[in-house]
């Protein structure tokens, strides 16, 4: 049977069926055993040098980054023909979920694997591909990524870095400064971003570090991620080849950007990794310390926060895998228009821009909240710089920065989805509309001998009704001007996160029971989900509302949102119980 | 040369162990399954043995005995480096079975070296590496720590009461071999877990062997109890609790 692809942010405006979804639970031994190599990877190599990594020692790091090139886990994404394996991007999503459990080696890899070699793929023509992609798909070369600067954050186009072509025509002379290079120390390709001449917009080079006048500074003394190489890296009069110009002339700030957007997919699922290895380390700890005679895991506060962690990265989870196989499938849809393997990922990567925006912010926050809580559930030994949720404390805090910080990415989620909409990829302002027209009948009641998925369909469909009619009356009153008011983005931002990631755990679970592999436990996650997300939901749309609307629309606006975020009344207590009482039982995340 | 190892399909390490209803058999509920810790050194030992051309060891083989269900984990043995795999089409119930139908085919395959590790970590039954010798009437070295090549002779040695002991032994022969065999399992590369698809899996129905053994139930050790601690300044208190609780003076 056909299966439906949703275009980026279209979830807003239309259904999907669970058999439309992918769920970790349809995994193939393949992609299990390639996990299990990336597992056994970190226990071998990873793990007993992590102590020496956070000293400092970047020649361990550059060793231990050579070993998974060797075992093939830098060629995951890259096509055979180029010295990879070709897998697809659940698969690369796995692999980025699994080595996340890596600290800063997952930090190194990632930025190796990711933001430093596949630019190179995506854009680069035969020459570059064979001369530097076939390499740092083994590890032979190790890539790093250089897009910001001093003066140049998250407005990225205003860089100083400049490139003049030399008199013989045979080299672009490259100046200026990148900082907060993750694997600066070590790379031996970079991938700059410059300005040609007088251009307006970016450029983008590949630059090898022997390059003369290429200068690395000293490591930067960070909180956390302390294992991987973050400096700054100076270049002087560097003779830079014309054909390391990657991409045309000013394509840089796209690829800049597509290159964003596949950081933010990845890092949505990085963080999957080690938010399990948080919970299991939790867990463990739980299920050994004693209080009061007893196991502080058979106290309801400690179930309280273990089943929250559980909910929050199940959650994220279902969202990640089912974003992926969107890009899988638009990759399918598309190949026959882009023809090169390398333009057709990085189209179908940049077209979900609205999820990959989204689930960055959601999986960093996710982390940074499971995190947070296996420092508490540890008391003060999660204190102590001993034991790994400490780290993993101070690891989680940078994924809300890095990759655009999640207040760009926050705005990025309602913007990138409005300017789809304009564009005609699907209707969005006409259903919106419709609804506001009609506030008092917009959301859906139940339905005579309603089930439970149906039910929580519904849920979801009000909430998204309240999405759009957040985004009519804010569009409405602020026009063009609405991407000055940040907070309201904000607002509808944090509603559509939630309202995804419900959407995608329900669609998840829903699938789980017609394949035989659901249980009771499943539907307490959902069910505790759903019930935090209303309120969530409804405090956001309260919000953007006494922003936006005028005093006669605002009762009528105001009961909508409190009709479209009404959910049935649910004994939390009873189901964290539960979903901490299976998490208790296995003594690690096994869900 | 052409070398056997033989494997186990067990819980994962990490697996916290349920008792079926009825108290006769484990619940495998949501178990993940592992090659036997012990297996998956002799394999990886005997890979190390052909990546070494002097040892002229030409190919190394898996053998099972489980259900279609075990595939997983014998792909994962082809992975790591098994060149091809064997196994036989039976549930197993205990070391006597498991051993005859390694037996079988063995004989029918053929190899110059078969290896077993000391033990599976579900039973710690122990017993498969020298009941498969005894089926075969080749001898058998058990506690084997290390393979060598000698002038193209394998040398065995086994950790022995205050030393070692370095035996040869004329092919074919069984070692059973425990950890150190190998320094670390070898992790599987993903042009291995690529290429274990295209690897050949014969599959062998059991030849009619009885179980020796039947299990009649299982039972989980008792809690332990909470630990007493003793004030330093009370040896009063300790005596009385070695001599009249632990009962042990």
């Amino acid at each position: 049977m056909e299966q439906k692809i949703l275009k980026s942010g279209e979830f807003l405006t239309a259904e999907t069926d669970p058999k439309d979804i992918f769920i970790p639970e349809e995994f193939s031994e393949e992609q299990r055993m390639i996990a299990q190599t990336c597992r056994d990877f970190l226990e071998a190599e990873v793990y007993p040098n992590m102590v020496n990594l956070e000293k400092g020692d970047r020649e361990l790091m550059k060793d231990i980054l050579k070993k998974a090139g060797e075992l093939g886990l830098m060629g995951i994404s890259i096509p055979e023909e180029f010295g990879g394996f070709g897998q697809s991007f659940v698969t690369q999503m796995l692999t980025a979920e699994t080595t996340g459990a890596g600290y800063s080696f997952s930090v190194a890899y990632m930025a190796h694997c990711g933001i430093g070699t596949l630019p190179i793929m995506y854009y680069g023509n035969k020459y570059q591909r064979e001369n530097y992609v076939t390499r740092l798909a083994t590890g032979e070369l190790l890539g790093a990524y250089c897009l910001t600067e001093p003066g140049a954050g998250s407005d990225a186009n205003s860089g100083k870095t400049n490139a003049r072509l030399s008199e013989d025509g045979k080299h672009y002379i490259l100046n200026g400064q990148k900082m907060w290079i993750t694997n600066a120390g070590f790379a031996d390709t970079q991938v700059v971003f410059a300005k040609i001449d007088t251009d307006r917009v970016l450029s983008a080079f590949i630059v090898e570090r022997i390059y003369p006048g290429v200068a690395v500074g000293p490591d930067e003394h960070k909180m956390g991620i302390k294992g991987s190489s973050t400096a700054q890296i100076y270049y002087t009069d560097v003779k830079v080849p014309v054909e390391n110009l990657l991409g045309k002339r000013g394509e840089g700030f796209r690829i800049a950007l597509s290159i964003l957007h596949m950081g933010r997919l990845k890092l949505g699922a990085n963080v999957l990794g080690a938010a399990k290895k948080a919970i299991t380390d939790s867990v463990k700890y739980a299920n050994e310390r004693k209080q009061f005679g007893v196991l502080i895991s058979t106290f309801g506060a400690i179930k309280h926060k273990l089943a929250g962690q559980v909910i929050r990265l199940f959650a994220a989870e279902s969202a990640v895998y089912r974003a992926s196989h969107d890009v899988d499938r638009m990759m399918e849809m598309i190949k026959g228009d882009c023809g090169d393997y390398g333009r057709t990922a990085i189209e179908a990567i940049s077209h979900y821009a609205v999820e990959a925006a989204l689930l960055k912010v959601y999986g960093s926050e996710m982390l940074d909240f499971v995190a947070d809580e296996a420092v508490q559930i540890h008391g003060g030994m999660g204190y102590s710089a001993e034991l790994d949720v400490e780290r993993g404390y101070r690891d989680s805090r940078i994924n809300r920065i890095f990759e655009g910080t999640n207040e760009i990415n926050r705005l990025l989620v309602v913007d990138t989805a409005m300017k789809r909409a304009m564009k005609g990829e699907f209707d969005l302002f006409g259903k919106a509309a419709a609804l506001w027209s009609d506030l008092e009948n917009a959301a859906s009641r139940a339905a005579e001998g309603e089930d439970y998925f149906a039910e929580k369909k519904r849920y979801i469909s009000n909430f998204k009704k309240a999405i759009l009619i957040c985004i009519h009356g804010a569009s409405e009153k602020f026009g063009k001007q609405l991407i000055n008011e940040q907070e309201v983005l904000n607002n509808i931002s944090d509603m559509m996160m939630e309202t995804y990631v419900a959407e995608s755990l329900m669609l998840r679970i829903n699938k789980m029971e017609s394949m035989g592999s659901g249980s009771a436990v499943y539907r307490d996650i959902l069910d505790v989900y759903v019930y935090d997300a209303a309120d969530l939901i409804r405090k956001s749309a309260c919000d953007a509302i006494n922003s936006f609307a005028d005093a006669g629309m605002l009762p009528s606006l105001k009961l909508a949102s409190e009709k479209l975020t009404a959910v049935r009344g649910l004994d939390v207590k009873d189901a964290r119980r539960r979903i901490a009482g299976k998490l208790i039982e296995d003594n690690l995340y096994k869900f | 040369m052409k070398i056997l190892v033989c494997i186990s399909n067990v819980p994962d390490t990490t697996t916290r162990i349920k008792i079926a209803e009825g108290n006769a058999s484990i619940d495998t509920t949501g178990i993940q399954w592992v090659i036997n810790p012990w297996d998956e050194l002799s394999l990886t030992r005997a890979l190390e043995l052909k990546d070494d051309k002097a040892t002229g060891v030409s190919t190394v083989t898996v053998a099972h005995v489980g259900l279609p269900s075990s595939e997983p984990t014998i792909r994962k043995a082809l992975a790591i480096g098994a060149d091809d795999a064997i196994r036989v089409n039976a549930e197993s119930s205990d070391a006597y079975f498991v051993a005859a139908q390694l037996a079988e085919v063995a004989a029918k395959e053929g190899f110059d070296m078969i290896l077993c590790g000391i033990e599976s970590s579900d039973f710690n039954g122990s017993a498969v590496g020298g009941m498969l010798s005894e089926f075969l009437g080749i001898p058998s070295v058990s506690g084997v720590s290390s393979i060598t090549f000698e002038a193209g002779i394998p040398v065995l040695t086994r950790e022995i009461d205050g030393g070692r002991e370095a035996v040869t032994v004329p092919a074919p022969f069984v070692a059973v071999v425990q950890k150190g065999i190998a320094k670390e399992p070898r992790i599987a590369a993903m042009r291995g877990i690529m290429l274990a698809r295209t690897k050949p899996i014969k599959v062998y129905e059991p030849v009619p062997v009885e179980a020796l053994t039947r299990v009649e139930s299982f039972e989980k050790p008792a809690p332990r109890p909470a630990c007493i601690f003793v004030d330093p300044a009370n040896p009063a208190q300790l005596i009385d609790l070695l001599k009249n609780e632990a009962k042990v003076i």
